[in-house]
């Protein structure tokens, strides 16, 4: 029987992060870590650590707790409510992830330590100027040097690019800039010599970074896996982080369409609560059919995320396009339901909105993935 | 029927276009298309051009610096001056205050203040909307007891565009607090720079500082500053609500701001080919333009009709409506063209002397921040709701 509820522990784990999200990590923290040097506070990551929540999407032989994509989708769904701005998303789930992927068996577990530990932050520098959002459009080059290699090329809006120990970078090994295979990864300290990073805040409160590979060496430990082959571990990882994506979305979106209801029922015009205004009613009744569909979009992917490869596919890219169509609708009304406060910086509504909309941006918008599900429909040949 | 221009209304056009051409500063202009605030000396200086040429305040009557140009002129000059990306007109003092003295000021008061905002000696603004009372302005609070020759002011005024540019402000202000709503408002012009007025900043989601909330404290205002008649400050107020159609609906900013997406997706590429080339992007940007010829060829009956005398009605709801609706759906296409380079935020970059090499191509800094921005649109100036609510009395009759 189709069964959606939590187990014990999956319970546990939601009241949990809750709890942290509730007490810990209100509107005016979130600010001062956003508007802060770093962009967020590792004591932060410290009890993310310590609470095993950097292990959570790790299988145990690589020493995480279990792997579980439900369990990331709880995680996911409350840091939406918070608007956590620690690199869970880009240094746990994908950079991590993709560790886990693609290392062989005998470093995996070694390269992830500093990571679970909490004492690494990780960033995968991989999307290019000319790529948009196909993930095997990479120009950047690896060649072979002595016993090791020699990257060059050019990474964007590299999330958390300042704040990385360590670059997790997509480079070619063979083949042209949009051939699927000869695609490998290498991992690269920050402070590797002609390795360049160029810093900047997002317009959501996170930060990235411009980085420039010149000419950087590197030994031959620093390929990750077998050479050429790593676009079967970028892609069901990136999935795996679309539908991360997509539950801190529902997150947002449950907190701005909860907002909303609740100004609706405060805020008087005309002697009443603009509530009573039919108009408004339906437009807070379509706020609400959003946020459930998605919800339920964003379960069916979760659950999908281990099927096989063309169904994965599908169900991840049918949760980002309703994440996408959905959360606009969600985000638009919030602020024009606001009135002039929906579009203020004091109010969390307009935070939500900005980090709503770059949500469509990542891995992928709503355009990207329609074509992408319908591409992968098998009915189509 | 004809869909043509006349000669004289081609005519026209050239002769607007050749006078940008020649006076809109180089400085001003590149400020302007690299998406740059502009400051407000930057506003005075374009507005200064345009009044020499006698061309700031189209609409006044000939005899108070009035053109004299039909509805179809105005609407032609409108459209060039946006398809030059030149700054907006600032609206408080010549389409807003301007007309209210025209039609209801003293003598003294239409003196004083006409030449001065032909001049921008005073920069206006306007004082409407309060904490509490937005969409249900009559219910506004801040109040003027009359003193000797004096009103003394108290309250707060909120979402006050550019106060902390302004000289000058117009406001509603409750004179006779027992009489129902909208019977006991009076328009008061009042000084910014007299004591008892603060102006606070606030601070919007873009991270920009267009409006403000101005504190009024014990201010003292002469009594000849009161517009007409005590207590009729809300007719006056009706009276400039829905005055002016040309430009509300921003064909012309519309026609520009497309071309720049096109502009921007024939630059970005999508899986190897130009993003234009896009089917799918492609025939979201067309539903934009036809939406757009819609709303241009509705404003083009709204002004045939205006030119053969019929008084504007509600139909600025419409073209308001639309016409906002037209320009966030702009903003959206252009968020979602530049794809990743949506992202970076470089707020040094907006200002004027930044010249550093910009994150991505220089397009896309401005792309999120005015999608954010734009939001504002369907809110202010009464909102589309508000606005659906007049078309649904007046022209509906329910
Ligand atoms: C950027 C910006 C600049 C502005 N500049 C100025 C200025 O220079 N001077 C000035 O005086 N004001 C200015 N305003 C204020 C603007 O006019 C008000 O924001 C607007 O009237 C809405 O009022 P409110 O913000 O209080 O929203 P509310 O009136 O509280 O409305 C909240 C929501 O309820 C809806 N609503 C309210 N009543 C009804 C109803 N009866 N039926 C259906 N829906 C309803 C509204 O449409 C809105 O979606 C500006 C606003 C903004 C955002």
């Amino acid at each position: 029987m189709v069964d959606f509820s939590l187990s014990e522990e999956q319970q546990l784990l939601k009241d949990s992060v809750e709890r942290f999200v509730r007490n810990d990590y209100g509107f005016d923290t979130r600010r001062a870590l956003a508007e802060g040097d770093l962009g967020h506070g590792p004591d932060n990551w410290a009890t993310f650590a310590e609470l095993g929540w950097l292990a959570v999407p790790f299988a145990e032989s690589s020493g995480g707790l279990g792997g579980g994509s439900v369990e990331c989708m709880i995680l996911m769904e409350a840091f939406g409510r918070g608007l956590v701005v620690e690199p869970y998303l880009h240094s746990v789930i994908v950079a991590g992830g993709l560790i886990e992927a693609a290392a062989e068996d005998s470093r995996r577990r070694d390269l992830l330590s500093g990571l679970i530990a909490g004492e690494r932050i990780l960033a995968f520098a991989h999307v290019e100027p000319q790529a948009r959002f196909t993930l095997h459009d990479v120009a950047t080059t690896a060649v072979a040097d002595g016993d090791g290699w020699r990257l060059a090329g050019h990474k964007a809006v590299v999330f958390h690019g300042a704040a990385a120990d360590r670059f997790v970078v997509s480079a070619r090994t063979a083949g042209d800039s949009r051939d699927r295979s000869g695609i490998s990864l290498f991992l690269v300290d920050r402070d590797t010599p002609g390795l360049a990073i160029r810093a900047y805040r997002t317009v959501d409160g996170l930060r990235a970074a411009e980085v420039t590979l010149d000419e950087v060496t590197l030994g031959s430990d620093a390929l990750i896996g077998a050479p050429g082959v790593a676009i079967d571990a970028i892609e069901p990882v990136i999935d795996r982080a679309t539908a991360a994506v997509s539950a801190e979305a529902v997150g947002i979106m449950d907190a701005l369409y909860a907002q909303t209801l609740d100004y609706l029922k405060t805020r008087q015009q005309f002697g009443v609560p603009i509530g009573k205004f039919q108009a408004l009613q339906h437009r807070a009744v379509d706020m609400f059919m959003a946020c459930e569909e998605t919800r339920s979009m964003v379960y069916m992917a979760t659950l999908k995320l281990d099927a096989p490869a063309v169904e994965r596919a599908r169900a991840v890219s049918a949760a980002k396009v309703q994440v996408g169509q959905a959360g606009r609708l969600v985000g638009q009304e919030a602020v024009q339901l606001h009135g002039g406060m929906g579009v203020t910086d004091e109010l969390i509504v307009g935070h939500y909105f900005k980090r709503l909309t770059m949500i469509d941006t990542l891995f992928g918008n709503a355009d990207h993935h329609l074509r992408r599900f319908a591409e992968n429909d098998s009915a189509n040949g | 029927m004809n869909l043509d221009f006349s000669a004289a209304d081609l005519a026209f056009r050239a002769e607007v276009r050749a006078f940008i051409g020649d006076h809109y500063p180089p400085e001003i202009e590149r400020k302007m298309k690299a998406s740059q605030r502009l400051d407000r000396e930057d506003y005075l200086t374009w507005q200064r051009i345009l009044n020499d040429k006698g061309w700031l305040a189209p609409s006044w009557p000939a005899e108070y610096g009035g053109t004299g140009w039909t509805a179809v002129q105005k609407h032609i000059f409108e459209e060039e001056l946006a398809f030059a990306e030149a700054p907006r007109v600032i609206p408080f003092g010549v389409t807003m205050v301007g007309p209210v003295v025209i039609a209801f000021g003293s003598d003294a008061q239409k003196s004083r203040y006409l030449p001065r905002i032909l001049t921008s000696e005073d920069w206006w603004c306007q004082g409407y909307s309060e904490p509490g009372s937005g969409s249900d302005l009559a219910s506004l609070r801040t109040k003027a007891v009359r003193d000797g020759d004096h009103y003394i002011v108290n309250g707060s005024k909120t979402w006050t565009t550019m106060a902390h540019w302004a000289d000058m402000i117009f406001c509603l202000v409750r004179t006779d607090p027992k009489a129902k709503n909208q019977e006991g408002i009076s328009f008061l012009l009042m000084d910014m720079k007299g004591p008892g007025i603060t102006v606070q900043p606030i601070v919007t989601i873009e991270g920009g500082h267009e409006v403000n909330t101005v504190f009024f404290e014990d201010v003292r205002v002469p009594a000849e500053n009161l517009v007409g008649e005590e207590n009729k400050g809300w007719t006056y107020a009706k009276f400039l609500l829905g005055h002016e159609r040309a430009g509300i609906a921003a064909v012309g900013q519309s026609k520009r701001q497309i071309e720049k997406v096109k502009d921007i997706a024939r630059a970005e590429q999508s899986g190897g080919r130009p993003l234009i080339e896009d089917g799918r992007f492609r025939d979201k940007v067309s539903n934009v333009e036809i939406r757009l010829m819609a709303l241009e060829y509705t404003e083009l009956r709204s002004l045939a009709a205006e030119s053969k005398g019929q008084a504007p009605g509600p139909e600025a709801s419409l073209l308001k409506i639309k016409g906002t609706e037209v320009q966030q759906a702009i903003t959206e296409l252009a968020i979602e063209a530049v794809g990743y380079y949506a992202n970076p935020y470089i707020p040094e970059a907006f200002q004027d002397g930044w010249n550093e090499a910009p994150v991505g191509p220089d397009y896309a800094a401005a792309a999120a921040p005015r999608y954010f921005n734009w939001r504002k649109s369907s809110i202010y100036g009464g909102s589309n709701e508000i606005q659906k609510n007049i078309i649904a009395k007046m022209v509906l009759g329910l």
